[in-house]
């Protein structure tokens, strides 16, 4: 029941510009440039993925959470057999993805980052063409088919050509298109990006009633209540690299002290850092650039008192203060120094 | 070899060609149609050409309609499916190689094009009037010629569509296209060229060349035209290199 996945030193150097559906939606690319620069080489390279190696339990319901451009999409493209690797094995199973594409392509569904429906063809059309692909017979491609279209709420809008559906419709599509052939594993990049709040929810439950049935499911996201709310194990990835991975129970315990306080000053003299580091629960202070310090905690709001005290005896102006309960998010930050929204 | 995955593949072509039909032979056969008029009709009705011009033009006009639909099925689908709407996505996730889905598209646009091509003879048969004489007893040549050009616009199309960009299209045309027909011997046997020597071997890159006097040499064998082995062997040597170039940037534009 499901099936596993497996890399091995996965490696990504583009030296072209990466496709669009791992150029984070068209807003950019974090280049991380390769070695080549320092031989004053002028080729582009953007290492995408660096020596990335994990592992996905067969019916596991997997996230990877990264900021724009950190390498997910780059990832699904490799499991997907849309992009290849330039280093490294990924094994859907016992296959070799990339030494047998079409026996990995049987297995897997995948939801597009971008819609990229058939727009030559209407709603069922696309859907049963589908099942036609995977070899289907027509009886079942028919009721399969209409099967998924009354799940995802499409029934009355069948015959219409997709071109003129909504973008939360065509999403709907593309989902219900990868569920046709019931693939082992389902891969869904950022599938709720650009979803109203009603159809995530009705995604989720999507979702989670596929897991149930025992598939293997990835999904990428840089929502992190989504990442918790569904995942079962976490990876985070950020410049290609794996920083951190477990359940995100585990993850989130893993934040030294759990809360994290945000405060800013008009500076940060070593010595109020210190002082910081002195008050009880405080597992770990960090100065950002100079203007403000992040305090990992066992609490959260009774330590705004002593952190007044200790700066105004520092002769410093406290100027704004956050306080994050444990989440991913604050993980997140923990590990990158940066916010997944930055 | 998944043939199930390839027929599918090539019924939703079918599929998507016949719900078409009418604006695609519209868009492919009206410009040769009109030109069938004006020069096989107008001009030969007049006097000012010869009544003999009407068999000249029609192979040149076959040729033209067939590489015109075969090129376009291929390349227009691909140069907008691979860039703006990545739907080729969705056939490069199909249980099948990636070099199969590639013969699919060339079978659906040499399917196109042997379509144009049984349309426009009859319908310029017609449009041009009295005084046409095809010589139909050639038919095996013909077919032959017919199907080796049918592939050449298909491969053609495939490499073309996974050469250039969206935004290149109108240059494709100025550049490629127009002097590709202008060049072609479409409306000329190549002999006509003979006052150009340069210019009549220079022609010879021009696939369409082959084409037409193919075509010629098979229903009009009385006209002047290459002699129809050489034509043979030229369309196979185009036809391959043609296929080949554009199996490789299949592969290259379909993986990241």
């Amino acid at each position: 029941m499901g099936v596993g996945i497996r890399t091995e030193n996965l490696r990504k150097v583009y030296d072209t510009a990466p496709p669009m559906a791992a150029r984070a939606g068209g807003f950019g690319f974090s280049p991380t440039r390769g070695a080549d620069k320092e031989k004053g080489k002028k080729k582009l390279e953007v290492v995408a993925l660096d020596d990335v190696s994990f592992e996905i339990r067969a019916g596991e319901l997997f996230g990877l959470l990264g900021p724009n451009g950190a390498g997910k999409s780059t990832t699904i493209g490799i499991l997907t057999t849309r992009t290849q690797p330039t280093a490294g094995r990924a094994f859907l199973g016992d296959i070799d993805i990339w030494a047998e594409p079409v026996k990995a392509k049987h297995l897997i569904g995948v939801v597009p980052q971008r819609p990229n429906l058939d727009f030559a063809l209407t709603a069922r059309e696309i859907l049963l063409f589908h099942g036609a692909y995977f070899g289907q017979s027509a009886k079942d491609r028919e009721r399969k088919a209409d099967e998924l279209l009354e799940k995802f709420k499409l029934t009355d809008r069948a015959t219409h050509m997709v071109r003129t559906f909504s973008g939360g419709m065509m999403q709907r599509v593309s989902i219900a298109r990868a569920m046709m052939h019931d693939p082992e594993v389902l891969f869904l990049d950022e599938p709720s990006a650009g979803l109203d709040p009603q159809t995530r929810l009705l995604l989720w439950e999507i979702i989670r009633e596929y897991h149930r049935a025992g598939k293997t499911i990835v999904l990428t996201t840089h929502y992190m209540d989504e990442a918790d709310a569904l995942c079962e194990r976490l990876a985070i990835i950020d410049h290609g690299k794996i920083i951190a991975h477990g359940t995100p129970k585990e993850l989130k315990q893993s934040i030294p002290g759990g809360y994290l306080l945000r405060l800013r000053f008009n500076q940060t003299p070593e010595d109020l850092l210190a002082a910081l580091r002195q008050l009880q629960s405080v597992t770990e202070v960090r100065s950002v650039d100079g203007a403000g310090a992040d305090l990992y905690a066992g609490t959260g709001g009774p330590l705004i008192g002593p952190i007044v005290s200790a700066a105004q005896s520092a002769g410093v102006e406290l100027l704004d203060v956050h306080i994050a309960e444990p989440s991913l998010e604050t993980l997140f930050l923990h590990h990158t120094g940066r916010s997944l929204r930055d | 070899m998944n043939w199930k995955t390839f027929f599918a593949l090539l019924a939703r072509d079918g599929h998507v060609a016949r719900r078409n039909l009418v604006p695609m032979l519209l868009q492919n056969l009206m410009q040769p149609l009109m030109f069938t008029f004006i020069f096989g009709r107008v001009m030969t009705s007049s006097g000012i050409m010869p009544q003999s011009y009407k068999n000249l033009l029609l192979p040149g006009i076959m040729a033209i309609s067939m590489v015109m639909s075969g090129v376009w099925a291929v390349a227009m689908p691909l140069i907008a499916e691979f860039q703006f709407t990545r739907e080729i996505e969705d056939r490069l996730l199909a249980p099948i190689e990636i070099g199969w889905l590639a013969v699919q598209k060339v079978v659906t646009g040499m399917t196109q094009a042997i379509v144009a091509g049984l349309v426009v003879l009859p319908a310029a048969w017609l449009v041009m009037g009295a005084g046409v004489n095809l010589d139909l007893g050639h038919s095996l040549e013909l077919v032959l010629i017919a199907v080796l050009v049918a592939l050449f616009s298909a491969a053609g199309g495939l490499a073309l569509g996974c050469s250039i960009g969206q935004t290149q299209v109108g240059l494709m045309f100025s550049l490629v296209v127009a002097p590709m027909m202008m060049f072609g011997c479409a409306y000329y046997p190549w002999k006509a060229l003979d006052p150009f020597p340069v210019l009549k071997y220079a022609v010879l890159i021009n696939p369409l060349v082959y084409a037409s006097e193919g075509l010629r040499g098979a229903l009009v064998p009385a006209a002047p035209h290459i002699d129809t082995m050489l034509v043979i062997a030229a369309l196979a040597v185009i036809d391959l290199a043609l296929l080949y170039l554009g199996l490789k940037r299949f592969h290259k534009k379909a993986l990241s």
